[in-house]
């Protein structure tokens, strides 16, 4: 029953859960849901910029990610509009643009639904790399700046003063999220990568105990999101995207149930036994 | 710690602007190894924004702040708001800038006095409770230099002065530095060293000790109180309008705070350092 196409759309997924989880949660700590929308939307301009000057589409997502991080920095710095109004520039300027040069390159025959909403049946071997690599370069950075960056998010200002350099932390994570965004838009698509950051996160903070264990907790939900929402669009013969962003909302809503709090309790006293 | 003799924070001549105005300016000033300087002044006088600076938490904008660059640092802000999409515990709060060894974060935490929320989500803590947790932590890491910002506040009265016992303690079991700031005029504690009197610029600094020894303040906190708690109580002789202008005791108004302007009634009381050079000065009521 298992396709081949199929167990690669698995694997693909559960290596982009095992990402957003864990920096879904900074993300939501940080109130920083709009910022990932507007580098996924930016996304769009990175595959049209890529298409355009004949570069690797992954590459020129990340570089775009990035350039939209460091002019949200400098713009932030001139400091004259309110960060949610330079965010909704950016993201909505962007993601217009790509659309724009998407539509000019009449040459190149784009599906433009897979971009948006993701395309994950299509995943290859040579995607999956791409996945588990830059996964892996994302995770082993997060680990590094966890502790300096899990303290800014706490209080900038203890940080800075006991002098854990928080500046350089948050350029380093926008790093990561920029990577995040050009690995995970092959599988949920840029208008739905945010989801997947933020539905997990906010799932797994009513059962977490620590930071740790709320990172942890999101990427196995996301990881289950993915297995719930591919097999349901197979069964279902459902947008495979949007499907997994339905799994997540549905692990969203069940934790608000009863049920939900009976893990909670199980959790606690789990916790308690520990002390 | 390559030079024990050196000062652990030496501030010149800085200052901060923001917003078209001076925040603080020209400040100078040193914290040394073994010594409590406390920060007072009325509100918006620039006691926080002087700590910041002596942390690097602010560049100055005119000046220089040096701090000596081996030392360890543990800092109490003024304010803590903890977003309640984040879980985190005491125990991993006070993990937060160093990894700790657990003997010496629960020593820390029966000090001062909540061992028994080790477990507690920060967001449950009430003021008191966080105010003691965040001296807990920053003391946890054997600091060099101590930076309270107000530790007390939401501390009922006889916390209050078992907090301050306890900030002197540490002084003298880690040989450290502390820069604490005050809000309250009238209350500081008799370990300080030195009292420095901010509004907008240092107005004047000296030992508070004998203030203890006012017989109005034995009275009011009682013999045991008074030998803990030192009184610094004056009244500034003029005022520092928004606009930068000083409105002075005789109500009259001019655009600058000298002492030989010749709108300054008295000059500083002997034991508040009238060697230095202050631009303001203070009398006391007492």
């Amino acid at each position: 029953m298992l396709d081949d196409f199929f167990i690669r759309a698995l694997i693909a997924g559960i290596g982009v859960a095992l990402l957003t989880g864990p920096l879904g949660c900074v993300v939501v700590w940080r109130r920083l849901a709009y910022f990932g929308d507007t580098l996924s939307h930016a996304a769009l301009l990175g595959v049209a910029l890529g298409f355009l000057l004949e570069v690797d589409v992954t590459l020129a997502v990340f570089a775009v990610a990035m350039l939209i991080s460091l002019a949200l920095i400098g713009l932030q710095k001139v400091g004259t509009l309110s960060s949610d109004v330079v965010l909704g520039l950016l993201s909505h300027s962007a993601l217009a643009l790509g659309l724009v040069v998407l539509a000019f390159m009449t040459w190149v025959r784009i599906d433009l639904l897979g971009l948006l909403f993701g395309d994950i049946l299509a995943v290859s071997k040579s995607d999956l790399a791409v996945i588990y690599g830059g996964g892996a370069l994302v995770l082993a950075g997060l680990a590094l700046i966890w502790r300096p960056l899990f303290a800014a998010t706490v209080s900038e200002e203890i940080a800075r003063a006991e002098g854990m350099k928080p500046q350089r932390t948050n350029i380093i994570f926008m790093l990561l999220m920029a990577i995040t965004i050009a690995v995970a838009m092959k599988v949920v698509g840029v208008l739905l990568i945010t989801a997947m950051l933020i539905i997990p996160a906010a799932t797994a903070r009513r059962f977490a105990m620590g930071p740790e264990s709320m990172v942890v907790i999101a990427a196995i939900i996301g990881c289950l999101s993915v297995l719930g929402g591919l097999f349901g669009s197979l069964n279902w013969d459902t947008p495979s995207g949007p499907s997994i962003v339905v799994g997540a909302l549905a692990l969203f809503l069940l934790s608000l149930t009863p049920l939900g709090r009976l893990v909670d309790q199980w959790r606690t006293r789990k916790a308690m036994r520990e002390v | 710690m390559a030079d024990q003799n050196a000062p652990l924070i030496t501030l010149s001549q800085a200052g901060l602007y923001r917003n078209g105005h001076w925040l603080v300016r020209g400040l100078d000033l040193t914290l040394e190894r073994r010594e409590i300087v406390t920060l007072i002044g009325p509100n918006g006088s620039g006691k926080s924004t002087t700590a910041k600076l002596a942390l690097g938490i602010h560049t100055p904008d005119e000046g220089h702040v040096e701090r000596q660059r081996s030392a360890r640092i543990g800092y109490v802000p003024q304010k803590l708001s903890i977003d309640w999409t984040m879980p985190l515990t005491v125990a991993r709060f006070m993990q937060l800038t160093d990894r700790l060894p657990k003997v010496q974060v629960e020593t820390a935490l029966s000090r001062t006095g909540v061992s028994h929320l080790a477990r507690s989500d920060m967001r449950t803590l009430s003021g008191g409770e966080t105010q003691r947790v965040l001296l807990a932590r920053a003391i946890a890491q054997k600091p060099d230099i101590l930076v309270l910002d107000e530790p007390a506040q939401g501390v009922d009265f006889a916390g209050e002065i078992a907090l301050y016992e306890l900030i002197r303690a540490v002084r003298d079991e880690l040989d450290c530095g502390i820069l604490m700031v005050s809000h309250d005029l009238h209350l500081v504690m008799a370990a300080t060293d030195r009292v420095i009197c901010l509004n907008g610029h240092i107005c004047c600094q000296g030992s508070p000790t004998s203030v203890a020894e006012a017989p109005e303040y034995r009275q009011l906190f009682g013999r045991q109180a008074a030998d803990i708690l030192a009184v610094y109580r004056h009244q500034h002789d003029h005022e520092h309008l928004p606009d930068g202008r000083v409105r002075h005791a005789d109500g009259s108004i001019t655009d600058h705070c000298h002492p030989d302007d010749g709108h300054h009634q008295t000059q500083c009381a002997q034991d508040i350092g009238a060697e230095r050079e202050n631009r303001g000065d203070t009398r006391h009521a007492g």
